[in-house]
């Protein structure tokens, strides 16, 4: 149990890293592309700019708990 | 060559070199601290688990549907590329320390001068597991980034001799010098990686998730043009707040 909880310990700060909201927000956008897209509706434009707004986020909480 | 091609190959060299350069910063203190039987040693096992890994999944994901592949590995690059882009853009602004292999290797080899001897299999066991857990750690990242870019812009290969290119230059200029590589512009290349992994997260997850780029391929230019000038505008944002802040503080004072 010890080596499969390092192992998925690994592979979660490999991929994720240091802000698991990055990755809940990005696969939050993909979604939202994803239903865009379904409906025919342009969804291209989608990722850029949650991307950016995401980026944005998780500079602010990373500089945010270097003060503390 | 196309432009998701050039873009490729220039990722995965990129990417691929700063990996070599922290491994070879790792493996040179090993091998001067605890000598280069045990450094080597570990070298090769590493190598060839990682070649393992390798012979394993690569195959194993050209069977995938391309869309599925791309709507996975897109999501993945993304969220693997805005953590190397985050960490870039709080060095570059000044929030975190500049990566330094002088201050990593003077490190590595203080641990390793100090740490006992003990020998197994007629290796050193410190040296070994060192250039061991050094070289696999870093690999992986190479791994992972030139199979999940080779398949999803369907070129293993193409990533394979990107990354090739790297092991060569580092490899050369590694064993030339032996010492750390540190005139090599690492901050500034680690930077370009994330953007391009960022770059390449955005177009494959939206591709996947069923969106069409306008201009199909060569919209890649455009997210490029847009994930570095985005970059470039939060450095410049988050460097003024940090000025400000500090010139606040010394008033307080």
């Amino acid at each position: 149990m010890t080596w499969l909880r390092r192992f998925g310990m690994f592979w979660w700060q490999f991929v994720i890293g240091d802000d698991w909201l990055v990755a809940v927000l990005v696969g939050l956008a993909i979604g939202v592309t994803a239903v865009l897209a379904a409906a025919s509706v342009a969804a291209w434009w989608l990722l850029p700019l949650a991307v950016l707004a995401v980026l944005w986020l998780s500079l602010r909480r990373a500089i945010r708990s270097a003060r503390a | 060559m196309s432009t998701g091609n050039t873009f490729l190959v220039l990722s995965a060299f990129l990417a691929s070199g700063v990996e070599m350069v922290e491994a070879l910063t790792i493996v040179l203190a090993a091998g001067l601290a605890r000598g280069w039987r045990s450094a080597l040693t570990g070298l090769g096992a590493a190598t060839v688990a990682l070649a393992v890994i390798v012979a394993a999944l690569g195959p194993a994901l050209t069977v995938i549907p391309l869309q599925a592949l791309r709507l996975v590995v897109g999501a993945l690059l993304l969220v693997f590329g805005l953590q190397w882009l985050r960490k870039a853009i709080l060095r570059a602004s000044g929030y975190k320390a500049l990566h330094d292999e002088d201050a990593i290797f003077a490190r590595e080899i203080a641990e390793a001068r100090t740490a006992a001897h003990v020998e197994r299999a007629g290796v050193d066991w410190y040296g070994f597991t060192l250039a061991f857990k050094g070289v696999l750690l870093e690999g992986l990242e190479v791994v992972f980034i030139v199979l999940t870019f080779g398949s999803a812009q369907g070129s293993i290969p193409l990533a394979a001799a990107g990354a090739a290119g790297a092991l060569v230059l580092v490899a050369g200029v590694g064993i030339a010098v032996r010492a750390p590589l540190a005139r090599v512009p690492e901050n500034a290349m680690k930077f370009a990686v994330g953007v391009m992994l960022t770059t390449f997260g955005i177009f494959w997850s939206a591709e996947g998730a069923g969106a069409h780029w306008p201009g199909s391929d060569a919209s890649l230019l455009g997210v490029l043009a847009f994930v570095v000038l985005s970059s470039i505008l939060l450095v410049r944002l988050l460097r003024r707040e940090r000025r400000l802040s500090l010139r606040t503080a010394e008033v307080r004072a």
